[in-house]
């Protein structure tokens, strides 16, 4: 009898106690659940800080990628109006998200830390083409904080790219 | 034909007050509702209904209308006339409860001297409209959840009937309003939740009981019965039950704030000690007598629906056997027990209140 009443007060305790504590409930569009430093969303292709594009079109992350999503062709840059430094620069750019299985070995392969995965995860889409990223998409807006290395080939002097022959 | 002429017939004043009482049990409907699916939320680590309007306010306006928009669905094999009048049925005695009800010093519907036996007979009558729910769909869960609703709410009713007796031996009558103003003339705090504990708490687990809420909610227990006596409704007829259970739990409230917690009595602001009169004085009156009791009655009221909606949410629900074991072997003689108790006190009272005993004391609270 003593049992069952302290068992009734216990319950009806703990109940209350839940009722003033904070909710787990994240009103999603609104606030979004904090995700992890490493978490792999959607890839971003950085930019140095004075404008000029990092990827060099290289081509690594394509042959990294275990899923086939990645489809790159590099271009040589016009030398008085390079888009990135070096030789080349990626002239079509595309991540098929469909495809992705957001593994990170692209970022990886990247030898500019140009490529890398973004926090965004809401990725829904109507269309199966919407989701085939371009270059235009995956280009980053801002300006990231690195500098344009010294020994790039061939070598950058800031204005235009000297031919060296 | 002046409006106070037309006060003074009855046909009038009935419509009057008639649809006030609709309308304060569908308003309060609509806030018990969104207040149980509040309450519930918390109890259970969420936020509840926050997208319609702010708090989740208009959810439960929504709900309704989705539930209006409906088909109305009518089974093959139904007993056509009674599965269509049954939620009509089950929603007259809980409206014909708030008739007796008083809200107010001056604000009750019909004030009978059989207000008690008044409200235990139009209850019994909601036992009715469940089995005919039960009985016109012609469906096996209905009829098991109608038949356990019978017998739960026959057997719980002798036990609440016993657990007001005690109120109405302390008040020396029957009638409601005679009960909470002898409730008043104890002073302050004078409630018979004090002397009539036990009482209380019998009469809340015996109207749970009645109001087929949990944990004694085997009527329509979905883990057995898919949802008992209205599995086979839908639609605005559903939506009719589930305004009748809210409804029925209002009144069930309603009384329990008028026998035990003192119905509209209560302090108003004129009442504080030193500047209540000068800043409130002019708040007195026959008017603001009204409106302060009204909102007493009604804070009561909503106190007992929150502990009512916190048990619903805490305990999980009981098997038939154990039901019928706390009804009759627990309950029924724990309430006659407490008439017993009222009545010695009572006499106790009586006869040492004017000695000088210092015994007297010990019967005090059965003044």
């Amino acid at each position: 009898m003593a049992n069952m009443l302290t068992a009734i007060a216990k319950g009806l305790g703990t109940t209350l106690r839940v009722m003033f504590k904070p909710k787990a409930t994240l009103e999603y569009p609104e606030v979004k659940k904090p995700r992890s430093q490493r978490f792999r969303g959607r890839h971003e292709l950085r930019i140095y800080e004075n404008g000029l594009e990092m990827c060099v079109g290289c081509e690594l992350c394509q042959v990294a990628c275990p899923a086939h999503a990645i489809t790159v062709i590099a271009a040589e840059n016009d030398p008085n109006n390079p888009r990135s430094p070096g030789e080349r620069y990626g002239y079509k750019y595309q991540v098929d998200l469909l495809r992705c299985i957001f593994c990170g070995y692209c970022e990886e392969a990247c030898p500019t830390e140009c490529l890398h995965l973004t926090q965004e995860f809401e990725l829904a889409a109507f269309s199966r083409e919407a989701l085939v990223y371009q270059k235009e998409q995956l280009l980053a807006r801002a300006p990231s904080h690195f500098k344009v290395p010294e020994n790039v080939y061939p070598p950058y002097t800031g204005r235009k790219v000297l031919v060296a022959e | 034909m002046s409006l106070a002429d037309l006060w003074a017939q009855h046909w009038f004043r009935a419509f009057v007050t008639g649809s006030l009482v609709l309308v304060f049990a569908l308003g309060n409907f609509y806030i018990t509702l969104w207040l149980e699916r509040k309450e519930s939320a918390w109890i259970q680590n969420r936020l509840g209904p926050m997208r319609a309007g702010p708090q989740g306010l208009l959810q439960v306006l929504a709900d309704l209308f989705k539930l209006l928009q409906k088909e109305d669905i009518v089974p093959r094999n139904v007993d056509r006339i009674l599965f269509l009048i049954a939620p009509f049925v089950a929603h007259i005695p809980a409206l014909l409860i708030f008739l007796v009800v008083p809200f107010g010093p001056n604000l009750v519907v019909a004030d009978y001297d059989i207000g008690i036996i008044m409200i235990a007979a139009v209850t019994s009558y909601a036992v009715i409209a469940t089995f005919i729910a039960g009985w016109g769909s012609n469906n096996k869960y209905s009829l098991l959840g109608a038949m356990r609703g019978a017998a739960q709410m026959i057997s719980y009713e002798v036990t609440l009937v016993m657990s007001v007796i005690g109120v109405a031996m302390m008040a020396g009558s029957l009638k409601l309003s005679d009960i909470v103003l002898a409730q008043a003339e104890r002073g302050v705090l004078g409630w018979y939740l004090f002397p009539q504990f036990i009482g209380f708490i019998v009469y809340l687990i015996a109207s749970l009981a009645e109001l087929n809420r949990a944990p004694f909610d085997l009527m329509e227990a979905e883990s057995e019965l898919v949802a008992g006596y209205h599995t086979e409704y839908s639609g605005f007829r559903f939506a009719i039950f589930l305004l009748v259970e809210y409804v029925h739990m209002i009144a069930w409230s309603a009384i329990a704030a008028t026998l035990f917690l003192g119905g509209w009595v209560g302090p108003t602001p004129a009442d504080i000690p030193v500047i209540g009169p000068r800043l409130f004085g002019w708040m007195t009156g026959p008017v603001w007598d009204n409106i302060w009791g009204f909102c007493w009655f009604l804070f009561k009221t909503y106190l007992l629906i929150f502990i009512v909606i916190w048990i619903r949410w805490t305990f999980p629900r009981v098997r038939i056997d154990q039901l019928m074991d706390l009804g009759w072997k627990f309950l029924l003689p724990v309430s006659l027990f407490n008439i017993f108790l009222t009545g010695v006190m009572k006499y106790g009272w009586n006869v040492l209140a004017e000695s000088g005993s210092p015994l007297r004391w010990l019967f005090w609270l059965w003044r």
